[in-house]
């Protein structure tokens, strides 16, 4: 168990360095688009509108700081680990070495995870600054954390199995760009056809966004989405397991 | 000597392609070995099922007695690898990057602090060791890449065209450090499009075309069967002819039994290239 909690640290260690050198501007990358949004749809388009018995702001900041773990952590593990798989060839030499792959994917998932929770956390404070109805608890920062660590793998997995720029540039504006505005991030599923709403409770961003919006707002937790969530991870990193087998001996 | 690295019947397909075919071979404990190819030979697939990168469809390979793809584990503890596209990570320092390979390879703390020191001087990159990779010369960042490859002191160091792109005093350096490697006792496996590099430093070569081994033995023993004195003749002006005998008593003879008419005639030593093309019909890295 010490081996593998070294091995993750170990491949973790050479991406905290990378962010070391590169931090002020891997930052500001990740918090322009969640602002961005803020302003737009919490400011521009939601001004005076109510949602679900509170104001809109209230209502999309959960969504944007579930957005932000979703899209940070995501592009956080899976575009350095496209780097190191096809620019620097890099992840080859973790291949080579005794690091098992489980500790493999941990690791490279944890920068995703730091990344992510990072830029979501600094969301949230300005949201909470924003609308003092919503509320920062344990629960809700462990659920932020639990997102992150989904998302992370996720894009672990992606950057695994598209072996191609061009593919990941694809999978970016064929599945992730909807996700990202369809998971009920800026809108209540409530409101949306059944048939619709089961096609979005398939995606992870969904059960994301609902348990942090319930927590938020002090809401019923929604442990159906949290168990789904869960699920997702293990699925994810199954995924990942499968990939890496098929690629090395 | 013994065999230290061992193939058996070992092929490598890609759907309807076969890669690598029946290759059979041995390399020696201590020796530095060359395999040589054209582009898409087999060579790079070879180096990486060695490395347990890449599983063979049949066959089998053994390094140290261990097999790649049952005993992985143990294999990875006595190889090191320079890959062709050198696979450090440039937004690092060297020495980050070799912190992250001794890592990796379970250095304890100390451990690290001195084999990082060590291989530092023993590259001659101890000035440059908190300098960006991608602010170095390819010759450096090569040397870089051998030091990575040798913080848990492997075996056995794979070279996959080490000297590609280097300058000819790059070119040097690197060779003198492949020789002090393999003198302090490391057998060297090392592909190279570079047909003076394989005369240079490697005890014994292999030549592979199509996937399969089609000779394997020092060169000088290839150079006496294809013969060790070659001539150039241009005959018609049009194409080089060229015509391989034992000795220059022999190389002579031939030339002066060529009609009065004939272009410029050279004798000269054979050498690796001229082994390769006869056996090839082509050109070292021609595709």
């Amino acid at each position: 168990m010490l081996r593998f909690l070294n091995d993750v640290y170990s491949v973790f260690w050479v991406d905290l360095r990378n962010l070391r050198h590169h931090w002020r501007s891997t930052l500001a990358t990740s918090l322009v688009q969640p602002l961005l949004y803020l302003m737009a749809f919490g400011y521009g388009l939601g001004g005076g509108i109510s949602l679900e018995g509170v104001s809109y702001l209230a209502f999309v900041i959960p969504g944007i700081v579930s957005l932000t773990a979703f899209s940070t952590s995501f592009n956080g593990a899976a575009s350095k680990l496209q780097v190191d798989r096809f620019f620097y060839k890099s992840f080859d030499e973790l291949l080579m070495s005794p690091v098992s792959i489980y500790s493999i994917i941990i690791g490279k998932a944890l920068i995703g995870v730091l990344r992510g929770f990072i830029s979501s956390s600094a969301i949230l404070l300005v949201g909470v600054a924003l609308s003092p109805k919503l509320i920062i608890s344990l629960w809700l920062v462990l659920v932020l954390l639990a997102s992150c660590f989904v998302f992370a793998l996720f894009g672990v997995l992606v950057a695994l199995v598209i072996n191609s720029h061009q593919g990941m540039s694809t999978f970016s504006n064929v599945v992730l760009l909807p996700m990202t505005f369809l998971s009920g991030t800026f809108f209540s599923l409530n409101q949306i056809p059944d048939v619709a709403k089961a096609l979005l409770y398939a995606l992870p961003l969904t059960h994301s966004s609902s348990t942090l919006r319930a927590l938020a707002l002090n809401a019923p937790f929604p442990w159906l989405s949290f168990f789904i969530l869960i699920g997702f991870a293990a699925a994810f990193f199954t995924g990942c397991v499968l990939a890496l087998k098929r690629a090395s001996v | 000597m013994e065999a230290f690295i061992e193939t058996e019947k070992l092929t490598k397909c890609y759907g309807p392609v076969k890669a690598v075919q029946d290759l059979n071979m041995q390399v020696r404990k201590g020796e530095i070995f060359g395999f040589l190819g054209p582009n898409g030979a087999g060579k790079t697939t070879t180096i990486r099922i060695m490395t347990t990168l890449t599983k063979p469809s049949s066959g089998c390979v053994r390094i140290n007695g261990f097999d790649v793809v049952k005993e992985a584990d143990k294999v990875k503890k006595v190889i090191g690898v320079v890959q062709q596209h050198l696979s450090l990570d440039r937004d690092l320092t060297v020495r980050e990057n070799l912190e992250f390979r001794a890592r990796i390879h379970h250095l304890s703390a100390a451990e690290r602090k001195k084999r990082i020191s060590e291989l530092l001087e023993y590259v001659e990159l101890a000035d440059c060791a908190d300098r960006m990779i991608h602010t170095l010369s390819g010759g450096m960042q090569k040397r870089a890449a051998i030091a990575c490859s040798l913080l848990h002191q492997p075996q056995v160091l794979f070279l996959d065209e080490p000297t590609v792109g280097l300058d000819a005093q790059g070119r040097r350096r690197l060779w003198d450090l492949v020789r002090r490697l393999n003198m302090d006792g490391t057998t060297i496996f090392l592909t190279t499009h570079y047909i003076e590099e394989a005369e240079a430093l490697c005890h014994r070569v292999g030549i592979i075309h199509h996937g399969r081994l089609i000779a394997l033995d020092t060169p000088l023993a290839l150079r006496e069967k294809l013969g060790l004195v070659a001539v150039e003749a241009n005959l018609n002006n049009k194409e080089t002819h060229y015509k391989y005998f034992p000795d220059r008593a022999s190389a002579t003879r031939y030339v002066q039994s060529l009609p009065a008419t004939a272009g410029t005639v050279i004798i000269r030593d054979s050498n690796l290239e001229d082994v390769f093309v006869e056996l090839t019909g082509e050109k070292v890295g021609g595709a």
